[in-house]
């Protein structure tokens, strides 16, 4: 560089010129940092998907395990064999057909009668008119919020008096009377189909009963698959409800027949491990099923926001 | 729904469209009604007036008026009772649904596989609280159970879970996290319908991650939050079945829940007036946290497209 005048030269004169990133340099600098980003993201969620697939894994992996292996120290995660039959003693130990077949006749008729009775009341809601219709919905929702503890003991009194106690019928029977959730479900369903249908059946000559069942319940069949799914998994899982009106052993659910194994009776920790880990199932394959309906359902009710 | 005039449908000359429409709305909502007077109104104004009685529902009964209300306050089970139901709704609730936020917001961040992840989080909270207890009260066991042979395996002893009264609530608590996918499941909805322009606004601005969290992340998701506190708070203060399974309600009374003493009063000792007044006890307890909550929301929670006072 030529200088006129006798300045000491500065040491940035020496330095090449900083120059902004060329479009090369800040796509690198993109893809580092995405990198960067992806590589923590995958730090923080691989150890908290552990922490919450532990559990599973323990109880599988115990499910299979031998006796010797459960108590051993120090402890043994995997099993050296896998015992599937333990699945198979289990069940013929603890008598468990018994609980799959009485769970499931209550899973069943809870499901009719509410899909029943809940279709009903929301076809009326969303597609008839009559007075204090409006005021009367609210009344249906203002019920969802209701405790169940306050009902829980005069029920029990009233079913006791009718002779209902230690029978499934109590566990049965109120299902066919509607609740106010699925109401509210199905009528936010029912508001989303246009009523152009509704009269152009009603034009031929169809019934507003008959606009309800070959139009109407046709087109939410999502909605009925959620409300399916969702009684038969709360039936399944319920045990407040069997275990006040339940004493008898041929007449236990599932939850009651895991729940008596953990008290005076015991039972091989393998074994209760595996009815466990059996007991599961249904609501797992169930939520698959309905996984994409659950999210539509969601979304419907508006329950986000 | 056009109103058709009645004489174009054969056969029905002689009801009105207006009656018809009535009559069958009134069917349909017969079902309903009738439930919701035998299953629940008449059972809550039958058990609001038990209350008032001491019954065993066989021998004897008589009126106490508001005796049951006054032993109450006295019973000392009792008052354990609401410490323990309180203190697990209030810890329980929070801290599941900050687990729920964090959990929803590292899901949101594009990952592969959000579907798989998702699932992984929100399976616990699908099985039943039976199988969930019945797995824990193993993987809390003391002396074999998961927790305690990992710590042990680094040399820690780890305390007796369970079967410690300092520890036997805390465990509950603990366990209750593992269900937090419900709630997670709902945040990541109200997560991804926050408008990605505000983000970008902000980005714009100049403000860090932090600032464009707390100033627009947290406020667009207070309606969730809004709703798995009420949600949430409703449903802790009813918890039984993890005390009744694992611990009895011990040890000594640490996780004797308001449910659980409500149970004993009345299937075990057959008080059914005064397991009643718990029962409203509770019933007015939880409306009014709910009122509470409610009112508060004014304040603190943002909808999108409401008008601000």
């Amino acid at each position: 560089m030529r200088r006129e005048t006798a300045e000491a030269a500065r040491p940035t004169d020496r330095l090449p010129t900083w120059r902004a990133p060329g479009p090369r340099q800040r796509q690198r600098m993109r893809l580092a940092r995405a990198l960067f980003r992806q590589v923590w993201l995958w730090l923080l969620v691989i150890p908290a998907a552990a922490v919450f697939l532990t559990p599973w894994a323990w109880m599988i992996t115990t499910a299979g395990k031998e006796a010797s292996e459960i108590w051993h120290m120090p402890p043994i995660w995997i099993p050296h064999v896998y015992h599937w039959d333990n699945f198979l003693k289990a069940w013929n130990v603890g008598g468990f057909a018994v609980n799959y077949r009485n769970t499931l006749t209550i899973c069943i008729t809870n499901v009719a009668g509410t899909v029943f009775a809940c279709a009903l009341a929301a076809f009326a809601f969303a597609r008839l008119r009559f007075p204090g219709r409006d005021v009367f919905f609210i009344v249906v929702l203002s019920t969802m919020m209701l405790p169940g503890q306050v009902t829980m003991i005069p029920l029990y009194v009233i079913f006791s008096k009718m002779g209902w106690v230690n029978t499934l019928k109590p566990l049965i029977v109120p299902a066919f009377f509607g609740d106010a959730f699925h109401i509210f479900l199905l009528r936010q369903f029912f508001l989303t189909i246009s009523t152009e249908l509704d009269d152009a059946a009603r034009i031929d000559g169809c019934s507003r009963f008959g606009v309800f069942l070959r139009i109407l319940l046709p087109l939410v069949k999502p909605a009925l698959a959620v409300v399916t799914i969702g009684v038969f998994t709360w039936a399944w899982n319920d045990f407040m409800g069997p275990l006040i009106y339940i004493n008898s052993t041929d007449l236990f659910t599932i939850t009651l027949g895991l729940n008596r194994f953990v008290g005076r009776t015991t039972m091989d920790l393998q074994f209760l491990m595996a009815m466990t880990a059996v007991s599961t199932l249904l609501p797992i394959v169930a939520f698959f099923t309905t996984q994409r309906y659950m999210i539509q359902g969601i979304v419907i009710t508006g329950i986000k926001g | 729904m056009a109103d058709l005039p009645a004489r174009t449908l054969p056969g029905r000359r002689h009801i009105s469209e207006r009656a018809q429409e009535l009559v069958t709305a009134y069917l349909c909502l017969l079902p309903w009604v009738l439930g919701f007077l035998g299953f629940t109104l008449g059972p809550m104004l039958y058990s609001f007036g038990l209350s008032f009685f001491e019954s065993d529902m066989l021998t004897k009964t008589y009126f106490v008026g508001l005796g049951n209300y006054r032993d109450l306050l006295y019973d000392e089970l009792f008052l354990q009772s609401l410490k323990v139901t309180a203190i697990y709704a209030f810890s329980a609730v929070p801290l599941g649904n900050v687990v729920a936020i964090l959990v929803a917001l590292l899901l949101n961040q594009k990952i592969i596989g959000l579907g798989v992840w998702r699932t992984i989080y929100y399976l616990p909270s699908v099985i039943s609280g039976v199988a969930v207890a019945v797995l824990w009260l193993q993987i809390f066991n003391p002396r074999m159970g998961l927790i305690n042979s990992t710590l042990r395996l680094v040399g820690i002893e780890g305390p007796a879970w369970l079967f410690s009264e300092q520890w036997a609530l805390p465990s509950i608590i603990i366990m209750s996290l593992w269900g937090a996918g419900g709630s997670m499941l709902l945040f990541l909805a109200g997560l991804q319908g926050i408008p990605t322009q505000l983000y970008e606004a902000a980005m714009i601005d100049g403000a860090s991650s932090l600032t464009r969290f707390l100033a627009i992340t947290i406020p667009m998701l207070t309606p969730t939050i809004f709703f798995n506190l009420v949600i949430g708070l409703i449903g802790g203060f009813q918890f039984f079945s993890e005390s009744y399974i694992m611990t009895a309600g011990g040890p000594n009374n640490a996780t004797l829940s308001m449910v659980l003493y409500l149970f004993r009063k009345a299937f075990l000792q057959m008080r059914f007036g005064y397991a009643s007044a718990v029962a409203w006890i509770l019933f007015f307890i939880v409306v009014t946290f709910t009122i509470i909550l409610v009112r508060s929301s004014d304040r603190w929670v943002y909808y999108e497209g409401e008008m601000r006072r």
